[in-house]
């Protein structure tokens, strides 16, 4: 099977790197992708959201997909618990 | 008022002092105005690969502190005569550059020229900051190689953080240009396709300059690859990339697949 396998398998290399850059770089945008822009989004959104619900600092996540014809800018507030009973504890 | 080209990458040693070199030899020789400018302080390499080095006697940072006017420290190209060059300092003080001096300078060149080509140092540190502050356009230089394509990603989050372009809400023009590409390995399968570059940093192509001894060869003889064996791969490549930065449509070259035979290219010489 190894003998089969070097012998006949495509030995092309380049769609693992194709593949690894793809995962890598999805996640490093997430961390890193534009920088002050996402960075500031957030404090922002986090402001907005922490207003009217008690919220988290690290429960909030904001992901920028760059792409072409158009970019997706993804973001997700996790709340703990019914929100509805949160704001009644709050008031 | 100039276009003011940054030409960039994170990584070193993927051709951006060879692509300013040639694409500002490409635009000056259409009759253009140029200027290109060597942002890395300290080891400066752009007036090697014009053919200047020994011509230089004030430099960048001598503008910058006062101690030169700005035409005194502009070098003339010997071959294309709307070619200048500003060189960078061998100061070994990367302060040197400061954000009110480059903006000063760099005002002043976007007055006289048509392009202004800033040629950035590897990183992302503040030189490269600096180099792509002024930036219409960024010429984002990358190899078909996976280090080169993750450094490239990050500079172009910075592009769009960084700049004043940024700051004013606007977007940097940022283009790709694919260097070092080696045709057979790509048919081999072992080095990452133009399509899967584009498909990741998802960024308009603006050349393929193919894996060429001609550019080692005109880098020996200092003189911009463009300009120095116009027929070559890497120079049709870099004349038709200067050429879209002007606007005009041309045809994509895809190295390897040979345009003319044996026997064209005979004829073409013969004729």
């Amino acid at each position: 099977m190894t003998l089969w396998k070097k012998l006949f398998s495509s030995a092309s290399s380049a769609p693992q790197a194709r593949e690894r850059l793809q995962i890598l770089l999805s996640h490093e945008r997430q961390v890193l992708g534009g920088d002050d822009l996402l960075a500031s989004l957030r404090e922002d959104i986090l402001a907005a959201v922490a207003k009217r619900v008690p919220c988290e600092r690290d429960a909030v996540k904001v992901r920028l997909e760059r792409g072409a014809p158009l970019s997706i800018l993804e973001i997700e507030v996790e709340i703990r618990g019914n929100v509805e009973l949160v704001l009644n504890q709050a008031a | 008022m100039a276009k003011i080209i940054t030409v960039t990458s994170g990584k070193g040693g993927v051709g951006k002092t060879t692509t300013t070199a040639a694409i500002g030899a490409a635009l000056a020789r259409t009759g253009d105005s140029v200027v290109v400018v060597d942002f890395d302080v300290g080891l400066r390499n752009l007036d090697l690969i014009m053919g200047a080095e020994r011509r230089v006697v004030y430099d960048f940072v001598n503008v910058i502190q006062g101690d030169a006017r700005l035409p005194q420290a502009l070098i003339r190209d010997k071959r294309v005569e709307t070619l200048f060059l500003l060189p960078a300092s061998q100061t070994r003080d990367k302060d040197a550059l400061t954000e009110e001096g480059v903006d000063k300078v760099i005002g002043d060149l976007s007055r006289h020229f048509d392009w202004v080509i800033c040629d950035s140092p590897a990183g992302i540190e503040r030189g490269a900051t600096l180099a792509m502050r002024h930036a219409d356009i960024a010429i984002v230089v990358t190899n078909p190689e996976v280090s080169s394509v993750r450094d490239s990603d990050r500079i172009v989050g910075i592009l769009d953080a960084k700049t004043l372009k940024a700051e004013r809400g606007e977007t940097v023009d940022k283009r790709l240009l694919l260097t070092r590409y080696d045709p057979i390995r790509a048919a081999r399968g072992d080095m990452l396709k133009t399509e899967d570059v584009l498909e990741i940093l998802s960024l308009p192509l603006l050349g393929i300059v193919p894996e060429s001894n001609d550019v080692l060869r005109a880098s020996n003889f200092g003189v911009p690859v463009s300009i120095h064996d116009p027929e070559s791969a890497p120079a049709r490549a870099y004349v038709d990339a200067a050429r879209r930065l002007k606007g005009e449509t041309v045809a994509m070259e895809i190295p390897g697949k040979p345009r003319l035979g044996f026997f064209g290219k005979f004829l073409r010489r013969a004729a």
